[in-house]
């Protein structure tokens, strides 16, 4: 079913898309929020670009976006999918639990924030081109990779990864020598094991954006988890 | 020892007449006080370990024990008080961050203490709850500004979603962590008893408690612990927490040792896992990111339940509240900085934020002012003892209350403001089995009807001692409110008249 966003605000697009079938394809998306918030059972493929919020409580649906997406893509996520082919805003994957969002290009500010993980529930996000700042704070689970694949303006990661990280494991496709991390992570070279870990995921990840897999493998990786170690927290006096 | 030394701040007392070495008070005690001596067939006490929880007391068959402050004192000053030297002491030992429970324990005024209620003399004669009905009813959410018709004339009654309370106080969130299963049981089937809620806290909803959902007030804070559609379809309501009384402007961190079993489950991360809510919502940085949160959720849930958003009590509340107004929630609740908590640093918890009575006068006055109060419902705790806590708190402007200590007083809490240890002798804030076994949630239930009802009868009371029939007449009647004791400036913010005026 096709579905005409031009005119629609996000309450009126979200309620014809609850009353669609499974296959569901909007054009002329022209920044509505929330679209397909709290949705199951559902294939929605977006024209245009879609505001904020996109996917939030996601929990099962699977969202593909022909171009860039804004912020908040994929809030609290449980479960499904959100195919991004272009870059995305802020604070992507909020808490995401579970389900897997793939960007083509870049992400901004604050992508993968506290991403969490739950028996099988394994989220993953991974980032074509470049992150910004505060990449995987409070990150506590789950799986975020980045892989520097666009042109090569900037750095992987920009500053302040990883700060509060607990949990789950960011992968970054670089050697990761200019970036500062915090005290409470450990940043290695992947091994073939860390390697083979995410091998599945970068298959797909390059079969649905045409990307040629042994050119993205065949590269130096740095997998970074936090040190248990040197956990993050603070020392208390019982008072 | 020596330097290193604290003495004990109590002394347990056994009346060794009245002693028949049962062993009770050594099976009651989780921090390991009392101990037996069989050579000499004579209860030990190590009274270092003691919280003053009175548990032991209570159980005791032969009322043998009594537990005392310790008059073993430092040196009276009034600058340098014994806790607080004793808090430079525990520093310097440890290094470590002050960490306390419960609320705010210090003399700092309680403004609910210094306003008197008015009664009905001659003129405006004195309502008899026992012969006339009394309506304490009310009803949560946004209300219409205007009529409105259909083209035939007919009143349009879409209304905004509601949550119709039987009176106006409810259980305010605790998560499930912080207290046991067995204490949201009791609170769970007591709301629903009630006709009232009580709230998950952000620790996720048990599956075993789905069923009380329509009395279940779901929340949704910083972490996310627990939160999923089908969480948020089960609630009747969302609340959005973006601060708490106890500890405004920090985040929690619930330490990977308690995450385990069914407290794992239920806020959906693994076992051993720390639960970091951070300090702010990483996605909230204005009123505009705020209402993006909260019509995400009214999206997610289909515009069916109302949408709360919880503060703390700060500075410029009032300007707070008027962009949570904006912001497009249904209901504002407002933590005062006396609130209770699991666990929080203690100069958090004593010197952050306001008292609930001036941030509640002065929110009401705003929105009253801006013409936005009937587009959202106020709801305040932190802390609310008592009807008359109720009763001015609604006369000051308030939809309805949140109790939570008053909750837990009735579930056995002895206040001995020692949560975080998880060794709660009176099975609340315990996870541990044998612990949690010792609160009965029949009897919890039991007791928490019964508080309320006592509530609901003297709020009644004190309702027809003015004259006034409804808690919605009383809502925001100020005139019935006097100060006593209090100065200019904080009767102008109360917005009440001295007594004698």
């Amino acid at each position: 079913m096709i579905i005409d966003a031009k005119n629609l605000d996000y309450q009126a697009l979200n309620q014809k898309i609850r009353q669609a079938d499974a296959n569901v394809v909007i054009t002329g998306c022209c920044g509505q929020r929330f679209i397909a918030a709290g949705m199951k059972n559902r294939h929605i493929t977006i024209d245009g670009i879609p505001g904020n919020a996109l996917g939030a409580y996601l929990d099962g649906a699977t969202i593909e976006v022909r171009s860039n997406a804004q912020d908040a893509v994929g809030d609290t996520m449980n479960d499904g999918k959100i195919v991004i082919h272009g870059n995305i805003g802020d604070a992507a994957g909020y808490a995401m639990r579970g389900g897997k969002i793939y960007i083509k290009g870049d992400a901004g500010y604050r992508a993968g924030i506290h991403m969490k993980e739950y028996q099988d529930k394994i989220p993953v996000m991974i980032i074509g081109g470049s992150a910004g700042s505060f990449l995987g704070e409070y990150q506590a689970g789950g799986i975020i990779v980045v892989l520097g694949l666009c042109e090569k303006k900037r750095r992987i990661v920009a500053n302040f990864p990883c700060t509060g990280m607990h949990g789950g494991k960011l992968y970054l496709r670089d050697s990761a020598a200019e970036i500062v991390f915090p005290r409470n992570v450990c940043v290695q070279t992947a091994t073939s094991a860390d390697m083979k870990f995410i091998q599945d995921e970068i298959i797909e990840f390059c079969s649905v954006f045409g990307y040629n897999v042994s050119s993205v493998l065949n590269a130096r990786f740095s997998v970074i988890t936090p040190d248990s170690k040197n956990p993050y927290k603070q020392m208390y006096v019982a008072n | 020892m020596g330097i290193e030394l604290i003495y004990p701040d109590f002394e347990v007392i056994r009346n060794e007449n009245r002693c028949i070495s049962c062993r009770v008070c050594e099976r009651q005690c989780a921090n390991e006080v009392h101990s037996y001596d069989a050579e000499r067939n004579r209860m030990l006490a190590d009274e270092s370990r003691c919280v003053d929880c009175q548990r032991c007391v209570a159980l005791c068959p032969t009322r043998a024990l009594k537990i005392v402050r310790s008059d073993c004192r430092l040196r009276e000053n009034a600058n340098w008080q014994e806790d607080t030297i004793k808090e430079v002491y525990k520093q310097a030992d440890s290094g470590g961050v002050l960490l306390s429970s419960m609320g705010n324990p210090k003399p700092m005024p309680v403004y609910w203490d210094k306003i008197l209620i008015n009664a009905s003399q001659v003129t405006n004669p004195s309502i008899d709850p026992l012969r006339e009905p009394m309506e304490t009813r009310t009803f949560l959410g946004k209300k219409p500004g205007q009529i409105e018709k259909d083209e035939n004339g007919e009143i349009l009654c879409k209304l905004e979603p509601q949550l119709e309370l039987s009176m106006p106080v409810m259980f305010s969130a605790m998560s499930y962590g912080s207290i046991s299963y067995n204490a949201h049981k009791s609170l769970a089937t007591a709301a629903k008893e009630l006709g009232i809620y009580y709230n998950t806290g952000e620790g996720g909803l048990h599956e075993d408690f789905y069923h009380y959902g329509k009395n279940t007030i779901v929340q949704v804070a910083s972490g996310r612990f627990g939160v999923y559609k089908e969480y948020l379809e089960i609630g009747a309501a969302v609340e959005i927490k973006m601060g708490q009384g106890a500890k405004p402007g920090i985040g929690g961190h619930l330490p990977g040792a308690k995450i385990v079993g069914d407290v794992s489950r239920t806020r959906m991360i693994p076992e051993g896992s720390d639960a970091i809510s951070p300090a702010p919502h990483h996605d909230i940085y204005s009123i505009e990111d705020l209402r993006q949160l909260v019509y995400s959720l009214k999206e997610a849930t289909e515009y069916k339940k109302p949408i709360i958003v919880k503060v703390a009590a700060v500075h410029n509340i009032a300007a707070i509240a008027s962009g949570i107004a904006r912001s497009g929630a249904d209901i504002i609740a407002i933590d005062g900085f006396r609130g209770g908590t699991g666990a929080a640093p203690t100069r958090i918890r004593d010197h952050v934020g306001i008292p609930i009575e001036l941030a509640l006068a002065s929110v009401d006055k705003r929105l009253r002012d801006e013409g936005s109060r009937n587009r959202v419902s106020l709801v305040v705790g932190g802390s609310i003892r008592s009807s008359a806590d109720v009763v001015k708190a609604i006369a000051l402007g308030a939809d309805a209350c949140y109790i939570a200590t008053a909750a837990l007083l009735a579930l056995g809490c002895h206040l001995c403001r020692t949560c975080q240890t998880g060794k709660c002798n009176w099975g609340i804030a315990t996870q541990r089995p044998e612990l949690v076994k010792r609160l009965n949630p029949e009897i919890g239930c039991e007791r928490l009807i019964n508080l309320m009802n006592a509530w609901r009868h003297e709020i009644k009371e004190l309702m027809g001692g003015m004259g006034i029939n409804s808690i919605e007449a009383l809502r925001g009647n100020r005139l019935m409110l006097r100060g006593i004791g209090l100065t200019d400036k904080e009767l102008e913010i109360l917005g009440i008249s001295h007594a004698g005026e």
